[in-house]
């Protein structure tokens, strides 16, 4: 019982280190798309360890626990598209460094093909 | 089809209702049969994500190896992120690119998209069609082909048997 309390606790503190992994890409980082990356990945691995761990300690919320670690990999990656879709359509300025954007190449030959006719 | 969604509908909300209250007392066992009956009557034979999962051994078979790949790319592309993070010299070369999915079904796309977003360097920014815009931290000289050989072949083998 004593063993998995300190198993629980070091995985939550490798949860900690991803979280705080993912704060430092969020300053890091150079425009939003990159940030978003670092936030999301680093984020949903984060918390799920993190719970892993609460679970090792307390092992009778277990059920909750996995409820939670579901409702986190459902919805990070949705939120994550949603705000780096939104960051895309109102043209948020890319890193200068940026290699290429097919999105942006596709959207102006769809938008310019019907004033054309 | 109405059956099907029906059938898997109940049976998450009934695995989520066990799941919270992690009792297996009888009563409470009952109420969560009947609410999970009456929410899934109600709503779940609508919900056309419950039903384009395909139910076959091979299509459960491919779903649990797609777990396994999925945790193993989610904790490479932690590492990832984490060394480019700490690394001084900030090492990224980003850009959007684009890639095409055999995938038909709607829920299919869904997870495909989710799935991209959590593996290394990759956020999935947009959808049209067959075509999926990916954000990609470390661009690599290539074509549409040569993009979809490194960001979606390894999730689609699986996906496509689970969804079709």
């Amino acid at each position: 019982m004593e063993a998995l309390k300190y198993i629980g606790a070091i995985i939550s503190l490798f949860g900690s280190i991803f979280l705080f992994l993912g704060a430092l890409g969020l300053i890091r980082m150079p425009d939003v798309y990159n940030r978003i990356q670092a936030g999301t990945k680093a984020s949903t691995l984060g918390t799920i360890l993190t719970l892993l761990g609460i679970g090792l300690i307390m092992p009778s919320w277990g059920g909750k626990l996995f409820i939670l670690i579901m409702f986190v990999i459902i919805t990070n990656p949705v939120s994550s598209h949603v705000l780096s879709r939104a960051a895309h359509h109102i043209g948020v300025n890319m890193y200068k460094n940026t290699v290429t954007d097919l999105l942006e190449k596709d959207e102006n030959n769809t938008n310019s093909k019907p004033e054309k006719q | 089809m109405i059956i099907k969604r029906f059938l898997i509908s109940f049976l998450v909300f009934l695995a989520v209702w066990l799941l919270l209250t992690s009792s297996l007392q009888a009563s409470s066992i009952l109420v969560g049969v009947v609410v999970s009956l009456i929410i899934a009557l109600l709503f779940g034979i609508k919900a056309e994500v419950f039903g384009e999962i395909k139910l076959s051994l091979k299509a459960i078979i491919n779903l649990i190896a797609y777990t396994f790949v999925f945790i193993w790319e989610l904790i490479k592309s932690n590492i990832d992120v984490a060394l480019r993070v700490l690394n001084p010299s900030l090492p990224i070369n980003p850009g959007i690119v684009k890639v095409k999915t055999r995938l038909k079904s709607k829920t299919g796309r869904m997870v495909l998209a989710n799935s991209i977003t959590l593996t290394p360097g990759t956020l999935s920014i947009d959808i049209k069609d067959e075509f999926l815009y990916v954000h990609w931290i470390d661009v690599k000289d290539c074509d549409l082909q040569c993009a979809t050989e490194e960001i979606v072949k390894k999730f689609e083998k699986y996906l496509e048997v689970i969804y079709g």
